[in-house]
């Protein structure tokens, strides 16, 4: 069952990696703010004047 | 603050919009053929590539590699850019991105149905085609990455997490599963064999469904959800949580497919712990999804984008609680190998996929054609008749696997198996037929999104660069100096990430994998003995024929399984076996202790017609193998491949190996002429009998330990 060894390795690697990006994530403060990230994506940076897009725009 | 115009890239998002669609309809229609030959073998049409055999890995592969992949890039190309406010990184890799998938897409379906396969499942596609995917993933991963550097927005939304953790893991199961041992321009060996391929395949198949058709799927969620429902998702917090809950939790659960085999007992109960666990974040992004339409369930009344997210994600939240279900041991015994693994994937195939992705076209192509969608109730229409699909496909399939499973365990009174296994097939074709008017309805509805889709582009016109506008990033480009050093990290993760990860895996793997797997290929059961070279080119055959799709090769050790095939598989039983061929689905009798059980004469009259055989077989005919002849100018080849991989051929048997090759032949001619039977030496159908009696044999030759141990 060696090739345990190698699934193990490559997944442990794999995890590593995300560890590490996890750990930067939150150290760069990427999860300081959980209020506006999920309120920016919903609207659309479309340039003011020649907003050709049918508007959706509702009150929310 | 300057603010900076740039334009979206809609027509590479169309493109793979179209794609999606074009995929999705050549998948199901295959899948639709594939339903209908289960319960009418003549639908097999006696060609060899029309035959289930064949046509099952085009629908697998054409709908999660091209349906669902397309759906994801299609998801992705829209969302990141606008997440990330860029311009896809670069348009010409855009392009090649979208034209090699294509390309990998046509030649996969090409090569499957004339029999070029690895018999690995779902990842069936030969050597060329894995380097090609692996370019062409590469190429989408600087694409993204690209993009992901330039960006406009500091913060990295939730979905463009889910898109990183999905490059990066597929990119290492494809690696780690392709090891494969080419010895002609389309075919190869894996280079792992028995046990040790069984478990890294199926390391790789569980983590394609929860790398290809999940994390990308939870990301596009993330993004098109909250924008068809205009409101943020419930929890953002929960939507970070249960990310990397996720990603770490996934890659442990693959051993949960093997369960009961030869894979040692602590792998398997990680596998199974792991599994049980991934219920947490699996629900936390069902209900964060759910969720997010509080209040506004008025909505999902009237608008059908909503509806179809709806119920995908439903359909998410029931196959991630079946999966871990399935996972404990003794009801894995029973769902095993039975039609409930393909009620559970189809659940999340036709629910979360298919639902999710219809409901991002019917979002998605209006606006990148700057017009409203044609018709809303022609949307709503399918989206019924979708539901209705997906039930009566899924329920005659729990229903016809939890049957059949207790149907093989029944003994009488007097302690023999109460059925046939062939009762067991026939029993359940009426399930088997309501689930081809379950996919039917599901196609039918595919279509009327087609019409829909069609009437809408007509109506539009494509903004292929759609105008934005945005601050810049604070200065970070030019600067090396005299910034904080978090600076410096941010802007280059990344690339951190992605050395790290070619260092590892290149490093580690390719140091490690011939020396280990070849030395723990020496025999444990010495009466194991490598394949003769007719048998070989049977296995090939068997291989190319996929015959695995509907026969497993491993009896688990349950008194029923015993009784009806004979002593249960051990590891040592396939340490020649370059790919092993263990199976995952039993629509026919498992052949792992096939060898001997019938005459010559049985095999050789039951692949030209099973029916003559086995009255009310479902099996189709095997007609051309009476014609075709034995490839023997690849015998050499085939021999020297072995060889390399480690098994114990003497030396210079390559050459050898046809003589060896044709007195075999003939010594099976002869027999099938004392019974009548008039057939070439060199036809195929030889070379199959060959390796069918020679299946599961070896151990009956092994030294008996004590008379006790035969008394089964």
């Amino acid at each position: 069952m060696s090739v345990i060894i190698i699934l193990l390795l490559a997944s442990i690697s794999v995890a590593a990696l995300f560890l590490v990006a996890f750990l930067w994530s939150v150290k760069t403060g990427q999860y300081n703010d959980e209020m506006s990230p999920p309120m920016r994506m919903l609207l659309d940076s479309v340039p003011a004047k020649e907003n050709t897009e049918p508007s959706k725009v509702e009150s929310n | 603050m300057q603010v900076e115009k740039f334009y979206y890239d809609n027509r590479i998002v169309k493109q793979f919009a179209f794609a999606t669609i074009l995929w999705g309809v050549v998948g199901m229609l295959a899948g639709l053929l594939i339903a209908v030959q289960i319960y009418l073998p003549a639908a097999n049409f006696g060609l060899p590539f029309t035959t289930f055999g064949r046509v099952r890995p085009v629908h697998t592969n054409a709908v999660i590699f091209a349906f669902v992949g397309n759906g994801m890039f299609m998801g992705v190309y829209y969302s990141l850019q606008r997440l990330c406010k860029a311009r896809m990184f670069n348009d010409t890799l855009s392009k090649i991105h979208f034209w090699g998938w294509q390309l990998i897409i046509v030649l996969a379906a090409v090569t499957l149905l004339a029999g070029y396969t690895s018999g690995k499942e779902y990842a069936e596609l030969e050597w060329p085609i894995d380097i090609l995917i692996a370019l062409i993933w590469i190429v989408f991963g600087i694409n993204m990455f690209g993009t992901i550097i330039k960006r406009r927005e500091s913060h990295l939304y939730v979905a463009i997490w889910f898109f990183i953790a999905t490059w990066i893991t597929v990119t290492m199961l494809h690696v780690v599963n392709s090891f494969e041992l080419p010895f002609s321009w389309l075919k190869s060996y894996s280079f792992y064999a028995g046990v040790q391929d069984a478990l890294v395949q199926w390391w790789y198949g569980h983590n394609a469904v929860a790398f290809f058709l999940t994390t990308p799927y939870l990301g596009v969620m993330y993004y098109f959800l909250p924008k068809a429902a205009n409101r943020p998702v419930y929890s953002y917090r929960l939507s970070i949580i249960h990310f990397w809950a996720l990603i770490f939790l996934y890659i442990w659960a693959g051993p949960h497919h093997l369960l009961y085999t030869a894979l040692p007992d602590w792998a398997q109960s990680l596998g199974t712990v792991f599994s049980i666990m991934l219920i947490a974040p699996s629900w936390g992004g069902m209900l964060n999804g759910l969720f997010t339409l509080r209040g506004a369930w008025d909505k999902v009344r009237e608008d059908p984008i909503l509806k179809f997210m709806v119920v995908a994600i439903t359909c998410y939240g029931m196959s991630t609680f079946e999966g871990p279900m399935l996972s404990i041991k003794s009801v894995n015994a029973i769902t095993h190998f039975t039609d409930w693994t393909i009620a559970h994937v189809h659940v999340g195939a036709l629910g979360w996929n298919g639902f999710l992705t219809f409901g991002i076209l019917y979002w998605i192509i209006p606006r990148i054609f700057n017009t409203p969608l044609y018709s809303k109730k022609l949307a709503t229409n399918h989206f019924w008749i979708g539901t209705i699909g997906i039930i009566l496909y899924v329920i005659p399939m729990y229903w016809a696997g939890f049957t059949q499973a207790l149907m093989w365990k029944q003994f009488t009174e007097e302690g023999t198996l109460k059925f046939q296994f062939l009762e067991t097939v026939t029993h359940i074709i009426p399930m088997y037929i309501t689930r081809s008017i379950g996919g039917a309805l599901y196609l039918s509805g595919v279509f009327i999104m087609v019409y829909n889709l069609i009437k809408t582009v007509k109506a539009g016109s494509l903004v292929a660069d759609e105008a934005a506008e945005a601050p810049a990033l604070e200065a970070h480009v030019e600067t090396h100096s005299k910034q904080y050093w978090h600076r410096w990290i941010e802007a280059r993760p990344i690339q951190m990430l992605l050395f790290s990860l070619v260092a590892v895996a290149i490093g580690g793997i390719l140091e490690l994998v011939p020396t280990f797997l070849i030395k723990s290929n020496i025999p444990t059961i010495a009466a194991v003995k490598p394949y003769t070279p007719l048998e070989l080119q049977g296995r090939d055959i068997y291989v190319r024929e996929g015959c695995y799709l509907c026969h497993s090769q491993m009896v688990r050790p349950f008194r029923d399984e015993v009784a009806r095939y004979g002593e249960y598989s051990k590891a040592g039983e396939f340490v020649y076996d370059h790919p092993f061929q263990w199976g995952s689905k039993r629509t026919g009798p498992d052949l792992a202790r096939v060898g001997g059980k019938y005459p010559n004469s049985w095999h050789f009259n039951h692949m030209q017609d099973p029916q003559s055989m086995s009255p009310g077989s479902i099996m189709p005919s095997y007609i051309w193998l009476y014609k075709n002849k034995i490839d023997t100018a690849i015998t050499p080849a085939k021999i020297r491949a072995m060889i390399t991989l480690g098994v114990p051929y003497p030396k210079g048997y390559d050459l050898q190996a046809n003589a060896d090759l044709m007195n075999q032949a003939k010594e099976i001619q002869e027999n099938l002429k004392s019974e009548k039977l008039e057939t070439p030496a060199n036809a195929e159908i030889v070379a199959l009998i060959a390796y069918l009696q020679r299946v599961g044999t070896d151990i009956k030759n092994a030294p008996k330990p004590t008379v006790a141990a035969l008394s089964n």
